[in-house]
């Protein structure tokens, strides 16, 4: 079976991925399990359609040396010093609690120590790959835990290379090992010194050369061979590739270049990373599964559970936020690709069978985490997010307006009436951002506005004016009739998304605002000055959009269920509107012809 | 014949505003009479040039309402000009929509009716500060009305504004019942 051809299993990879990924996002588990299935799907103990799975994981291991790369393109050296409590703190004490936790399990379960130990290190390590891949996919990554899983998966990179050394220690490698270990600490700190020499003083100019050249193929070359050459080098020291990759991202997160690097690297990251992913899936010994399948899962099953309890304890004190914990435990609960590198160091201490034993544990807890997240995302955090875990806040301020969500919309709304001297009261449904509003000195409710006790708690039969500024088009909508039907003096205001849910406001006269309408407008216009509009020739272009925009929608209403009808009218208002824009682009130009024609 | 009469009421700051508030309130609810507020309409003073032309087209008075500023109209009511009165609608070729129309100002001023005179404070007798008005209203084919001028807006008592308020008043339910008073223009009418 060796001898299948590069194109052969490039068509069996590519299928694989482009059939199992888009099954498994449809049905909301998550693109890392769909890759990880068609693995086993089509592995050694799949389909066999793949014979020798251990070339393709070490190729697409530069996978996650691309993603920690734009993990730190996202990430300047500034905010990376603001994160390094989370990384050396939270990071270290996981991995000790962790160490510790397993080794004490394994000898009191009659393992010997030096089993336990190895196996404890093994475990300690959560995969990178999985667990950011999983956040980014849910765009969980900028949240606090989001952050927080970063930092120690960060940290953890920075000790597999300790932890590589301890086990060369252990199998005998006697003092010999350990002077050579000197020379080659050296070198690491000698070339990360380089690379910020470099990265601050070379890089930049060379990226202008090779952008200068104005060939798209040649910059997206040159952003590979940075990033993979980067990577040998510290492969080439005894460094981690992802490491290097992510520290040359960060030299570069403050460039000019910085986007262009995002945007011609993703689509390889994907890729590999997809690539990686399958990998993992076909190296998963489905024979151990088969035969022991209890031990295999009852130790993978107890792992992750274990990893859960003991991250969640650990985030605790660091994070307040009980979400952020949970987010941060369930996130980092697998056992990560470093393992199979450790235990492969481990091979003159352990057997064999216990060294397979471990891999395929390893194996089975990355199975487990895009479903325990679906689980998490979809069923439990809706439920802990309701009264339960924490009860609305009681309402101690009677205010004429109400700010019902205070996201990016309710806090310039809320700002702008503060500083006009009206006070608001002010109610969002989601607790972290309630904490962090108060951290900052402004006085916020935990609550949900779709909720009458709560509206009325919080004065909405006094108050003179209710903003709706949820981003919810549902919950807004709920607020708005709920408001309506029981506080007919309360003047509403919407923040609405789009024109569908415009539409049912206009039906219900109440008045809304389209959350994008303006900006997009204020964008327009700065379109048509750097185009050579005269100023308050683009002001006036884009007012009478606006203008006309808003009369449509009033018209468009009672047309709003009848699509055909809709769309033919639809089509009419955007011809006249047209027209009008011509005849004032036209009018306002004269007799002259633009700049930029 | 009674004439329907458009107000054009141009006040940046209504809120703060003594007399013409209290002008405003004297006339605005009577029959014949539209007001129309340009500063809460157009906040943002972009003009609708086609829905104003379709709402004087509906009138057969034009009257600015305003405080005096700088001898001539708040700058909203001057955009009006500039936006609204086009040349082929309002004067040029084709531009006889506002032909036979009567054109009139009620305005407030800071200082007192004596400053408006030669050798006063202003200068100038109001008639004089209100001749590019006139020339406005006869270059679109329309007739000037005497303007209604209460001075002194700040300092004026209560009692005189009520007594001013109400000879407003009078003036404007005359006009809408077509009582016209003598044409104010110096210059004769175009034909």
């Amino acid at each position: 079976m060796n001898d299948h051809g590069f194109l052969e299993q490039a068509l069996v990879y590519l299928a694989a991925g482009v059939i199992a990924v888009p099954v498994f996002k449809r049905l909301g588990l998550g693109s890392v399990l769909g890759y990880l299935v068609a693995g086993v799907a089509i592995g050694p103990w799949g389909l066999r359609l793949i014979a020798e799975p251990g070339t393709v994981l070490q190729f697409a291991e530069f996978g996650v040396v691309l993603l920690l790369f734009l993990v730190g393109l996202e990430l300047n050296p500034a905010r990376l010093w603001a994160l390094r409590r989370p990384i050396f703190g939270l990071g270290s004490v996981q991995v000790l609690a962790t160490v510790a936790a397993v080794t004490a399990l394994g000898i009191a379960l009659g393992q010997p120590l030096v089993v336990s130990l190895v196996a404890g290190m093994g475990f300690a390590m959560s995969s990178t790959a999985i667990g950011l891949a999983t956040l980014a996919e849910k765009n969980l990554l900028p949240t606090p835990g989001g952050q927080a899983s970063f930092s120690v998966l960060l940290f953890q990179d920075l000790a597999v290379i300790p932890l590589v050394l301890l086990l060369a220690l252990m199998s005998g490698g006697g003092n010999g090992a350990a002077t050579f270990d000197w020379l080659s600490a050296a070198k690491a700190v000698a070339l990360i010194g380089l690379l910020v020499v470099a990265g601050r003083y070379f890089l930049r100019p060379l990226l202008r050369f090779v952008a200068n050249t104005e060939l798209r193929e040649v910059f997206v070359g040159f952003s590979l061979l940075l990033v993979l050459g980067i990577a040998a080098l510290m492969q080439a020291v005894g460094l981690s590739m992802a490491l290097g990759a992510f520290l040359a991202g960060v030299l570069l997160a403050d460039s000019e270049y910085r986007h262009e690097l995002e945007l011609d690297i993703e689509p390889f990251k994907g890729l590999l990373l997809g690539l990686f992913f399958i990998a993992v899936g076909m190296s998963v010994d489905l024979r151990l599964f088969l035969d022991e399948p209890l031990l295999v899962l009852g130790l993978a099953g107890g792992v992750v559970a274990l990893k859960v309890v003991l991250l969640y304890a650990v985030a605790r004190p660091f994070y307040c936020g009980r979400s952020d914990a949970r987010l941060f435990a369930l996130a980092l609960s697998q056992i990560g690709e470093f393992a199979f590198v450790l235990f492969g160091a481990a091979g003159q201490i352990l057997p064999r069978a216990t060294i397979d034993l471990l891999n395929a544990v390893v194996a089975a807890s990355m199975l487990s985490t895009p479903l325990l997240m679906f689980v998490y995302v979809r069923l439990v955090a809706p439920l802990l997010a309701h009264p339960g875990t924490r009860a609305a806040d009681i309402i101690s301020e009677a205010n004429p307006v109400i700010v019902a969500g205070f996201g990016r919309f309710g806090q310039i709304v809320s700002r702008v009436l503060g500083g006009a001297g009206i006070a608001t009261t002010v109610i969002d449904h989601d607790p972290n951002q309630v904490d962090l509003v108060r951290r900052f000195g402004t006085k916020a409710y935990y609550g949900d506005a779709t909720r009458l006790d709560l509206l009325r708690a919080a004065g909405a039969d006094k108050a003179a004016l209710m903003v709706v500024a949820v981003d919810d088009v549902e919950a807004a909508l709920a607020i708005t009739r709920l408001a309506r039907q029981n506080f007919p003096r309360l003047r509403l205001l919407v923040r609405a998304h789009g024109r569908t849910d415009a539409f049912e406001y206009v039906e219900m006269g109440v008045p809304a605002v389209r959350e994008t309408l303006g900006s997009a407008l204020d964008a327009a216009q700065v379109a048509l000055r750097e185009l050579g509009f005269h100023p308050h020739s683009a002001w006036r272009i884009a007012a009478q959009f606006r203008r006309r925009d808003e009369a449509m929608l009033a018209e468009h209403a009672p047309h709003r269920h009848d699509e055909k009808k809709l769309i033919a009218v639809s089509q009419q208002a955007r011809a006249d509107l047209n027209a009008l824009l011509r005849e004032e682009a036209a009018r306002l130009r004269g007799t002259e012809e633009p700049g930029w024609r | 014949m009674p004439l329907r009469i458009l107000v054009l009421y141009a006040h940046p700051a209504h809120d703060r505003s003594r007399a013409n508030r209290a002008l405003r309130a004297a006339i605005e609810h009577l029959e014949g009479v539209t007001l129309h507020d340009l500063y809460d309409v157009y906040p943002d003073f972009f003009i609708d040039v086609r829905r104003e032309q379709r709402l004087v087209e509906q009138h057969d008075v034009l009257l600015f309402q305003h405080p005096m500023y700088w001898y001539n109209v708040p700058a909203l009511l001057k955009e009006w000009q500039d936006t609204v009165l086009e040349p082929g609608w309002a004067y040029g070729e084709g531009g006889d929509k506002l032909r036979g129309k009567h054109f009139m100002q009620a305005l407030t001023t800071g200082g007192h009716a004596a400053s408006y005179r030669h050798g006063g404070h202003a200068h100038f007798e109001i008639a004089e500060l209100l001749r590019p008005f006139e020339q406005m209203a006869h270059y679109c084919g329309m007739r000037c009305l005497p303007p209604f001028v209460t001075h002194a807006a700040r300092l004026v008592d209560e009692r005189a504004l009520e007594a001013q308020a109400a000879a407003y008043r009078a003036r404007i339910v005359a006009l809408a019942a077509g009582e016209l008073p003598t044409p104010f223009d110096t210059i004769p009418p175009a034909e």
